[in-house]
């Protein structure tokens, strides 16, 4: 890898094409004509889906460098920055694998957004671009400052998608959610004070050799625990995500679903584990109890929702619930299984989203009371629809059982009754999306307004096969993962280990 | 024998400003109204080579038997209020000529209250100081007043003067004090002398007058009210160069003068900084006139800035430079911002007259946002790394209650700089702004491309100019 900056280029490519869109557009269109703005919102959107497509094939060649079997952090960039801050980008397997997830999501969300954003299109392809960006940044980062920087600035564009194309009660929505986020990163950005004067750098490898005061480890751990317990989320500070996700348009809830999520998880395995062993040991048992917690409380709220996309949120607290537990287990098993749970969760709760978003473009509801007997008029959906139920459940043959079952196995190492109550989760986790599926695809038409609606076209088709042949395939051969996460999975525990 | 050379060096910025603006008031008299257009481009010429002086000299020096010493960490400052002073007045000037208010006394009252600037900041003697304040203050006096057929402006001048005298006094009062019980009114004398109750006391009062003059809680009262009622570009100059000035004389009093006793004055600074911060915070949440929401900020933000001040000289000089100079360039766009919303020849100051401006004016929809997200000091922009520098010092400096105010305090800002983000990007378009004049629209992109994309990358260099600038503290 001759010295040329790929993960740079990858990270900031959505950036560069975002800035292109938003000068071809000033220096096309004058001043703004809403009636003429469709054709020129098709244009922006071809153009947000090659750049991203681009983006994608980069990562490709990114990843295609990446040598597996080394656990450490490869194809790193450094420069001296500011202070003692560098800008230093590098990938390891947890991040390449996230990274990939981030950058394959974001062509996908744009073309799903093809016929359901109709107005301000070129802003929401930009907004799309520079979220892409930073969430990239977020992975790729490998100094804490430089990280910070991309986490929070994230929820800038995330915060108009919400606020801008979002449902009837977005602005609250929007509001919710950055005020949440916030409010936890900003006690993360004390802890990182705090880490960057105690070992002079915030370089992530300095960090994590750096041994950490017993007694500063835990308030360090808190603030971190702040940050991504929101982001992930864990209950009790779950509340903004369904709303969140309901207000959110489709491909809005499809990337917050499919990777914002994944920065909790992420954080934990980065800063959490490595770098606060002791206080990680000790919270422990809070942290199991918060996932059971999680996993067993939403999956019974999940069972209760007449929304189908409140719905599909609640399971995703219940999901993440996983990753805590794998996480927190300490165990080859539980990390590797949170890691293929995050990935495994970024696709399908990502493809329900919009399997949930085919049906509210056709009908503009999302209750689920309003279908029934979808199977009449539209057996593809249902296929699909099942597919990814059964992928939720856990079935196995699905990525969703791969993950399920090693994040158990794990937290059952760690401790018999944490796992015993996320076995629960699964049951319920049964419950909820079978009903949800029995009540929207199966009985009789009762609406009548279903009787003319139409199966998927090839544009959601587009968008939702590939996801699907990912779930099985992950499913059958997880091995592809685990092959990649495996040198970084150790390598956490061995930090841990020996720190 | 006295180096007459060094001395005028020393004193430069100010020698230059007094001598233009007394030739300014020559020309203003035997021009007339001829003189009042031209008078703004003098002024900003006059402001810009002041600037440029500053630098000249930047090392300092000294003049008058120590009355006056200037050092890289006063000209920083003297730099930046100079230049941003000529921008205002560049931008006033399209303003006052929709107001039949074009004056070239205008252009005068701002070139001396920059000089007031300038002789606080040289200032090594307490007379030194108390008439740089004053020179500051009576000329800012008169800006607030400056529509004077306006009750509004009328009413903000007054309210400015008669409170700023209370201050003034009370600077005076404090500095007769410390002179009293310490025998000089030196800086140096002071800071070498045996600390005694009475000179205590004169320290409390000094730091009430600097604290009112920087607008810091609960000395604060008058920010809001004269920056909605003074003309525009009259509160967009009080937002920026004598704030900038005033913070770091406030800074260098604290620092030289009484330097050794920062345990006396450590907590009394903490309790304003937090005061500030609360209450600029909370009382932005409910404005709905832009001037005022933007006072109210701006006294929150000064609660920042007083964080790196209560860290000491050691830890919170360099921060506090970084923090401040971010915070007058965006404070200078947004004010520019107020200054671009016009329609029908009126002026508009709601905050919800910006509704839907994201589909009428993208870009300075765009520049107004960078600007707000920089000054709520949310990365990616320049403005996160004024609030890390400050949090630094305060850390550094063991202020960890303080820290915690400032973030929570952040999080309590958020809340109406999103709702500025919420009128501008959700909201429905109102009716179109006026086109505005150049100097304006440049004003707002370019302070928004310096606070979002230049200090964002090149911020290792602005925080390396404020670290040397604060090595020169050292006596």
């Amino acid at each position: 890898m001759g010295g040329f900056p790929i993960l740079s280029a990858m990270t900031f490519l959505p950036l560069a094409g975002a800035l292109i869109i938003m000068v071809v557009r000033a220096a096309t269109v004058g001043s703004r004509d809403e009636t003429q703005a469709s054709s020129e919102g098709r244009t922006a959107l071809m153009a947000g889906l090659i750049i991203s497509g681009a983006t994608f094939l980069v990562s490709l060649a990114a990843f295609a460098y990446y040598n597996p079997a080394e656990p450490g952090y490869q194809l790193v960039e450094q420069y001296r920055w500011y202070q003692n801050i560098s800008y230093k980008m590098g990938v390891d397997g947890l991040s390449m694998t996230l990274i990939l997830l981030t950058t394959f999501l974001t062509p996908i969300c744009l073309l799903a957004s093809w016929n359901s954003i109709n107005k301000r299109v070129t802003e929401y392809v930009v907004a799309f671009l520079v979220l892409e960006t930073f969430m990239i940044g977020v992975f790729t980062a490998l100094d804490l400052v430089l990280f910070y920087i991309f986490f929070e600035a994230g929820l800038i564009p995330m915060f108009l998608i919400i606020g801008i194309w979002g449902g009837p009660d977005k602005i609250y929505a929007a509001f919710k959610f950055f005020l949440y986020t916030l409010i936890g990163s900003l006690f993360m950005l004390v802890a990182v004070v705090y880490m960057y004067q105690a070992a002079g750098s915030s370089d992530f490898e300095v960090l994590e050799n750096y041994q950490f005061a017993r007694n500063a480890q835990t308030w360090l751990w808190l603030a971190f625990m702040a940050s991504f317990a929101v982001k992930l989320p864990m209950w009790p500070v779950h509340t903004w995500l369904p709303d969140a996700h309901v207000q959110a348009p489709t491909a809005g809830s499809v990337v917050l679903a499919g990777v914002l999520l994944k920065m909790g998880g992420y954080g934990f395995l980065r800063f959490s584990l490595p770098m606060f062993p002791d206080a990680s040991h000790l919270f422990q048992p809070v942290m199991f109890a918060l996932a059971v917690v999680a996993i067993v409380y939403t999956s019974l709220v999940a069972w209760r929702q007449t929304d189908m996309k409140k719905l599909i949120a609640y399971s995703s607290v219940a999901h993440m619930g996983f990753v805590t537990l794998g996480v927190f287990s300490f165990n080859e098993a539980g990390v590797q299984g949170a890691i293929f749970q995050m990935l495994s969760h970024g696709i399908i709760s990502g493809a329900l989203f919009l399997i949930v978003g085919v049906v509210y473009d056709r009908m503009h509801t999302r209750e689920i009371s309003a279908y029934g007997g979808l199977v009449h008029r539209m057996p593809i959906y249902a296929t699909l629809f099942m597919l990814f139920t059964m992928a939720n459940v856990g079935l196995p043959g699905t990525s969703g059982f791969i993950g399920e079952i090693l994040t158990m196995v794990g937290g059952f190492q760690a401790s018999s009754w944490a796992a015993f109550g996320a076995a629960l989760g699964v049951i319920f986790s049964a419950v909820y999306m079978l009903t949800l599926y029995r009540r929207t695809v199966f009985g009789q038409i009762t609406n009548p307004k279903l009787n003319a609606i139409k199966d998927m076209n090839l544009i959601e088709l587009i968008c939702i096969v590939p996801l699907a042949l990912l779930t099985i395939l992950f499913g059958i051969a997880p091995n592809l993962i685990f092959n990649i996460t495996e040198g970084s999975a150790l390598r956490v525990l061995n930090l841990m280990a020996g720190g | 024998m006295l180096d007459y050379t060094a001395m005028i060096l020393a004193i430069g910025p100010e020698l230059w400003l007094a001598a233009a603006g007394l030739i300014g008031v020559l020309l203003g008299a035997t021009f007339k109204d001829k003189f009042n257009a031209l008078a703004f481009k003098f002024g900003a010429l006059v402001l810009f080579a002041a600037a440029a002086f500053s630098l000249m000299n930047y090392q300092g020096g000294e003049a008058f038997n120590g009355l006056v010493r200037t050092n890289t960490f006063v000209n920083f400052a003297k730099f930046v209020s100079y230049a941003i002073g000529g921008v205002t007045l560049m931008m006033s000037e399209g303003f006052l000529k929709r107001h039949n208010t074009i004056r070239y006394e205008y252009a005068l009252l701002t070139i001396f209250a920059s000089l007031g600037i300038g002789m606080t900041l040289s200032a090594a003697d307490l007379m030194t100081l108390y008439m740089g304040v004053e020179t500051l203050s009576l000329a800012s006096y008169v800006m607030a007043a400056f529509h004077r057929d306006s009750i509004r402006s009328s009413e903000a001048g007054l309210k400015y003067f008669v409170l700023g005298s209370l201050a003034s006094g009370m600077l005076l009062y404090g500095a007769s004090l410390v002179y009293g019980f310490a025998g000089s009114t030196q800086y140096v004398v002071i800071a070498a002398a045996e600390p005694s109750v009475g000179m205590m006391f004169g320290m409390v009062l000094m730091i009430v007058g600097l604290a009112f003059k920087v607008s810091a809680a609960p000395m604060h009262v008058w920010t809001p009210d004269v920056y909605e009622g003074s003309p525009t570009p009259v509160a967009a100059f009080f937002a920026t160069a004598p704030k900038m000035a005033s913070m770091v004389v406030f800074a260098n009093v604290m620092y030289t003068v009484f330097g050794g006793i920062i345990e006396q004055w450590q907590l009394i600074l903490s309790i304003i900084a937090a005061l500030s911060m609360i209450i600029g915070s909370l009382g932005a949440l409910t404005q709905t006139n832009i001037k005022r929401l933007l006072g109210y900020s701006s006294i929150a933000n000064i609660g920042y800035a007083l964080v790196a001040v209560a860290a000491g000289k050691e830890f919170g000089a360099g921060p506090l430079l970084v923090f401040m100079t971010l915070y007058v360039i965006a404070s200078l766009g947004l004010f520019a911002g107020v200054l671009s919303m016009r329609r029908k020849g009126g002026m508009v100051e709601g905050i919800n007259e910006l509704g839907g401006l994201m589909r009428k004016r993208p870009w300075l929809a765009i520049a107004l946002s960078v600007l707000i997200f920089s000054m709520a000091g949310l990365p990616p922009f320049g403005g996160f790394f004024g609030k890390w520098e400050v949090l630094n010092a305060g850390l550094d400096a063991g202020l960890l209650p303080l820290a915690v105010i400032l973030i929570l305090a952040s999080v309590v800002s958020l809340g109406y700089y999103l709702r500025l983000i919420k009128i501008m990007w959700f909201d429905e378009p109102t009716e179109k702004f006026e086109a505005i004049d150049g100097s304006v629209t440049f004003t707002v992109i370019a302070s928004a491309v310096l606070t979002g994309v230049v200090f964002l990358i090149f911020i290792y260099q602005l925080s390396g100019w404020a670290g040397n600038a604060a090595a020169g503290l050292a006596i």
